[in-house]
Formats: structure tokens, sequence, C-alpha cells
């Protein structure tokens, strides 16, 4: 029997399931050990040496050191954990999450104080493709 | 015997609480939602309960990956506020309320509902911002008004309670309450949402008209509300909207929905935004 998974024509979105969660157990442990300010700047001092003592796939190292936070989530990353990353970058939830639109800083910051993303053709990966075709 | 006096909502934006950290509260992009939270704080000075039951989620902060407690409920006496990787905020320890923890998880889980029991957790903004935000600002060296008892909720890994069980899980809650023998008032809070998604390139979505829908069908119809599906919460109001959910805990312990009366709506507010987030806000209080 297969698992219900209703939510994989949600664009743009990638839920943490149990199979996410296999995938990225290491990554994401890692992510962990930065809530400690020592490992932090361990981590920041030498970031590929930090990363080789944890059972993490080369793309998932790799993701990392990128800081692809959008990578990291396919490989099994939960933004949650991921955002341990970004805070050891001293960045805000704000930066780390508009990292993964495509859009500047400011521009994503205006988004939000305007009301933020609409919900309208967002809802599902179809309209997604209709709305850029009717663009095309 | 205890009884539940009213319970609030509110969303637990980690911005927030560096806001109110910084001094930024009164600064045009804040105060706002701090203008919105100016009654609540009155509201609260005036009917400072006795304990306060706080449903929230952990964020990757007390709970890695090695375990995950759907629903875990802490009976330690007090709690350290975490470094969530900016430091940890500058509030007082939480005081827990052993007693009535060890009383309600020994009513919930005979009632079917299986808590892990916790006794040693960092709490993370999903905690403190709540209460910063309702209880206004409190000292690293003061102390919170009134002791609380941390109740964590799975909404990081798939899959989470639906609401539905969260719903049943609050009126377990509320007939647990109602069988302790001391003469305590408690509130009962449910936190996280409204509407947001922090991930991926559909990050910054924000839903007001489902958001507002929400809060009309939680006051008028949370029996209905409780069996609204996973995919609504995610795909209307974004992946990481699915905290709502623990707003049905403490809307399914509150006395209307247990054959009793409808409780008053003392306070309603929404706004956007909060970094990411739509912030929702409700207080409803218990008729006699």
């Amino acid at each position: 029997m297969t698992n219900s998974k209703p939510y994989l024509d949600v664009p743009g979105t990638t839920v943490f399931d149990a199979d996410q969660a296999r995938n990225g157990y290491h990554l994401n442990q890692f992510c962990m050990s930065l809530m400690q300010s020592d490992n932090r700047e361990r981590f920041l001092a030498d970031e590929r040496a930090y990363l080789d003592e944890w059972a993490m796939s080369e793309e998932q190292k790799q993701a990392v050191i990128d800081r692809d936070f959008n990578r990291c989530i396919a490989l099994g990353g939960n933004i949650y954990f991921l955002a341990k990353i970004g805070a050891t970058d001293g960045h805000s939830f704000q930066q780390i999450a508009g990292s993964m639109t495509g859009m500047t800083e400011d521009a994503y910051r205006d988004m939000m104080v305007n009301g933020g993303r609409s919900i309208e053709g967002n809802r599902f990966e179809n309209e997604q493709s209709k709305n850029k075709k009717d663009k095309d | 015997m205890a009884r539940i006096t009213a319970s609030a909502f509110t969303s637990h934006v980690p911005a927030i609480g560096a806001a109110m950290d910084l001094g930024k509260t009164q600064e045009p992009y804040w105060s706002p939602v701090f203008d919105g939270y100016q009654y609540s704080r009155q509201w609260f000075s005036e009917n400072k309960p006795d304990v306060v039951f706080l449903v929230f989620n952990d964020h990757a902060t007390a709970f890695s990956l090695d375990l995950i407690p759907t629903f875990a409920i802490g009976t330690g006496a007090h709690y350290k506020p975490a470094d969530e990787g900016w430091g940890r905020r500058p509030v007082p320890a939480i005081e827990g309320h052993p007693e009535l923890a060890a009383h309600i998880a020994q009513s919930v889980i005979q009632s079917d509902f299986d808590l892990t029991i916790v006794n040693k957790m960092d709490v993370d903004h999903g905690l403190t911002v709540p209460l910063s935000l309702i209880c206004g600002p409190v000292d690293a060296d003061g102390s919170w008004p009134c002791p609380v008892i941390p109740f964590a909720v799975n909404v990081v890994q798939y899959p989470v309670p639906s609401g539905r069980r969260c719903f049943e899980l609050g009126r377990a809650i509320r007939r647990a309450i109602d069988s302790f023998e001391e003469p305590l008032n408690v509130q009962i809070w449910g936190t996280g949402g409204m509407s947001h998604q922090l991930q991926g390139p559909r990050a910054g979505l924000i839903n007001r008209e489902w958001d507002q829908a929400f809060l009309d069908q939680l006051i008028n119809e949370p029996e209905a509300l409780a069996d609204k599906p996973h995919i609504d919460y995610v795909r209307e109001a974004g992946s990481e909207g699915i905290e709502l959910v623990m707003w049905l805990v403490a809307r399914g312990a509150m006395s209307d929905v247990n054959g009793g009366k409808a409780p008053e709506v003392k306070h309603r507010f929404y706004h956007v935004p909060a970094s990411n987030t739509a912030v929702g806000h409700l207080i409803l209080e218990e008729k006699l």
C-alpha cells in the first residue's frame, strides 16, 4: 500500500514528510549542531572540514557550502533546521526565506510589507504552468 | 476545582520577540503589531490566571530528528529560553506547574492520548513570544506573571496530528483540568500561524481571506473547522500555516463544545506582515 501524498502538486513547496526526513537526517542533525556557539565558530572557520565530520552526501555538503537552501530542501533539509545555518551567517529568517524565491532582499521585503505573495495562481502547479503560458 | 476561564490565540513569529528585545516596538514597521496587543496586555493584567496551559510547537530546538513526539507535556519545575542559533532571548526562565501538569498527563493518557512526558527542555520562540506579546515585556532578571505548562505539538515533520485529533485532545485536557482539586484559574493558549510559508519559491505566501474565514470559523463553528484536512492548510495558508491546527487544541477545551455556553469574543486582531507571517490574535472568555 502506498501512503497518500496529496501535497505534491502545491507549487514551490516541499512538505517535510517521513521520506524527506529519512533522506535529510544527517543534514538536519548537522544544522542542529549549530545551536552551540563553539560549533558555529568551528564551522565558519573551516566549513568543509566541519561538514566532513557528518555522514552527509557530497551533494548535501555542497548545497550547504553554496547556501543553496532550495537544493538543501530537495535533499531532505527542513527549513527550521536550515535556518540555523542562516543564523550562523547572521541572517534573519526573512533573509533566509527570501533567498529561496529568486527575489532580491529588498523586493521580498517590499512584497511582504504590501501584503505578501498572493494565493491567486499559487495553489496548484498546473495553474503556474498555465499562467506562464498565458504570459508567453 | 480548577477551571478554564479563557482561551487566547496568537501567532508566535520570532522577529516579534527580537523587535521587543532590541527595543524596536515603536518603529513604524512594528508599532501596528504591538498596538494590536495593547488591549490584551491590559486584559491579561486584570484577569491574571494561576496557570497558563500553552500549546506551541518546537522549531527544531528541544526536539531534533533524534526524537519527534507528536504531543509532549512539560511536567518540569522550570524551563530555560533556548538559543535557537541567534543567542538566548533576554527573558526569564519559565516556571512550570508540575502538580497540575502531572495530573493532566495522568488524565489525558488515560483518555487514550499518548503524550510524551518531558521534565527537561529548553523552550523556543514558539512559547516565549506569545508570553511576551500577551504579558508584556519582562526583564531577564524578573519573572513571568504566572506559571506555564508547555505543551508541544509536532507540526514540523509530517504527518502532523489532524485538526480533529487536536480538537478532541483539547476536550480531554478540559476534562483533566476540571477534575483537578485545587481551585486554579487556568487559561489555555493556542499559538502559531497564521498564513505563512518560509521555504521554497512560494515563500512569503499570505492569504488574508482564508485567515479571516479561519478566525470566523474558530469562533462560531469550531466543530466543523476541526475536520479541515491538512492539505487545505498547506495549499491555502502556506506550508507553515499548518501550525494553526494547534489553535484547535485550545478551542476544543472551551465550554461551548463541551456542553456549556458560548464564549465571549473579548478581542480580535489581524495584521500583515510580521517578517514572513500574518499575525492573528483572539481572546475568548468563558461565560459563567
